[in-house]
């Protein structure tokens, strides 16, 4: 029953991931915390960062959804109904996507996409952060979001990955 | 099966080999963080295996962002597909995504068993506030053309007035704003462009 569930939402999440893993955040957020209630705010914070401190596609933290809700096969489950309806679409639309070449209306659809998926890219960053950017320290954590942002924004060879590690180790010592 | 050829691609002939495919996947999502996986597949596919070249990169990358899902897998599809078929696919997206899922999965089995340690929560809490300014400075770094227009500008705050704040379920602020946006972009008469069924050049003009 729980693992139908699963299928189903995040088989849903998939197909509408358009713009990719941050675009479809708040409704992973609205479906798992609100609807089903299978995680609290800040498990759904912690999860994404458990998905931040693994390399590859940064939606892997929906392994961790599955396996929260219904063990190894929940994890198993989320993870094929994540990823792949939306490869199935991907392999079909490359197979005839040469055929719209040039089309003007190929053009009207990306350019008209384009701010729709920063939009979304924008409420997903403002989903984790009313979960990750809360309690009485909320101003420490405010500065680390502000010292990442900074640092990858504005000097460009920076490895995120170091700054996430490093976040962590300062969470130790500043956010008990 | 060993035959199949694809005719669109613009791939050495030379077959390449599911092993291969897997690995290059494997060392591309196993050392990609935060993000930056376009990047990553660069290098790895046009700069050193030369599987593809620029344009065929960027037209790629055009389906990938177009369509639902995430860049790093539908390209692994996408670009296996191309080279091999589904078996292809299949072993560029397990390469993609096996490192990265074995990480996650034992680091979830881990936090289930351990939900209430102080030092993990106060160390995700820190990654957590972390990946708000990551999350900031890779949607802006990719937006900051659709911040400069003022209808996209229009675009992408009715898309986050109606998602973050009004909490419309993303399924109608797809079918609503998506229409809308493409009406707004739809092809205007004046610039009439040449049917779509002639032959393509082999080089694009830029």
């Amino acid at each position: 029953m729980k693992e139908l569930h699963l299928l189903g939402v995040f088989a849903l999440l998939s197909i509408l991931a358009i713009g990719g893993g941050t675009a479809v955040l708040p409704e992973m957020k609205s479906l798992t915390v609100g609807t089903e209630q299978w995680l609290t705010d800040a498990q759904f914070r912690d999860i994404y960062a458990i998905g931040q401190l693994a390399p590859g596609p940064n939606m892997l933290m929906v392994i961790v959804i599955g396996y929260h809700v219904a063990g190894l096969s929940g994890a198993l489950i989320a993870f094929a109904a994540f990823f792949l309806p939306a490869c199935a679409i991907a392999i079909a639309t490359s197979r005839v996507w040469d055929h719209f070449e040039g089309s003007p209306w190929r053009l009207a659809i990306q350019r008209g996409m384009a701010p729709i998926v920063i939009g979304l890219m924008l409420a997903g960053t403002l989903a984790i952060a009313r979960t990750a950017i809360v309690g009485e320290k909320s101003q420490i954590c405010l500065a680390f979001a502000a010292v990442v942002f900074i640092a990858i924004y504005f000097g460009k060879k920076i490895n995120p990955a170091i700054l996430i590690l490093a976040a962590g180790v300062a969470g130790c010592l500043l956010l008990q | 099966m060993d035959q199949i050829q694809n005719p669109k691609s613009k791939i050495p002939n030379e077959r390449i080999s599911l092993r291969e495919i897997f690995l290059t996947f494997l060392v591309i999502g196993a050392t990609s963080f935060g993000g930056g996986v376009v990047a990553y597949l660069r290098a790895a596919l046009v700069t050193k295996k030369g599987w593809l070249d620029d344009e065929g990169f960027l037209a790629a990358l055009e389906i990938s962002q177009a369509l639902p899902g995430l860049n790093a897998t539908n390209m692994s599809v996408i670009v296996g597909d191309r080279l091999r078929g589904l078996p292809g696919a299949a072993a560029g997206f397990l390469g993609m995504t096996l490192p990265g899922a074995l990480i996650v999965f034992t680091l979830g089995f881990f936090y289930a068993a351990h939900s209430g340690d102080p030092l993990i929560n106060s160390a995700l809490k820190g990654v957590g506030a972390a990946s708000v300014g990551l999350l900031l400075a890779v949607t802006l770094q990719i937006g900051h053309k659709q911040l400069e227009e003022r209808l996209d500008v229009a675009l992408v705050a009715l898309t986050l007035l109606l998602v973050s704040f009004l909490h419309v379920p993303l399924l109608y602020v797809l079918l609503t704003v998506g229409p809308l946006a493409v009406f707004l972009y739809r092809p205007r008469p004046p610039s009439k462009q040449p049917p779509a069924d002639l032959p393509a050049p082999s080089s694009k003009l830029p």
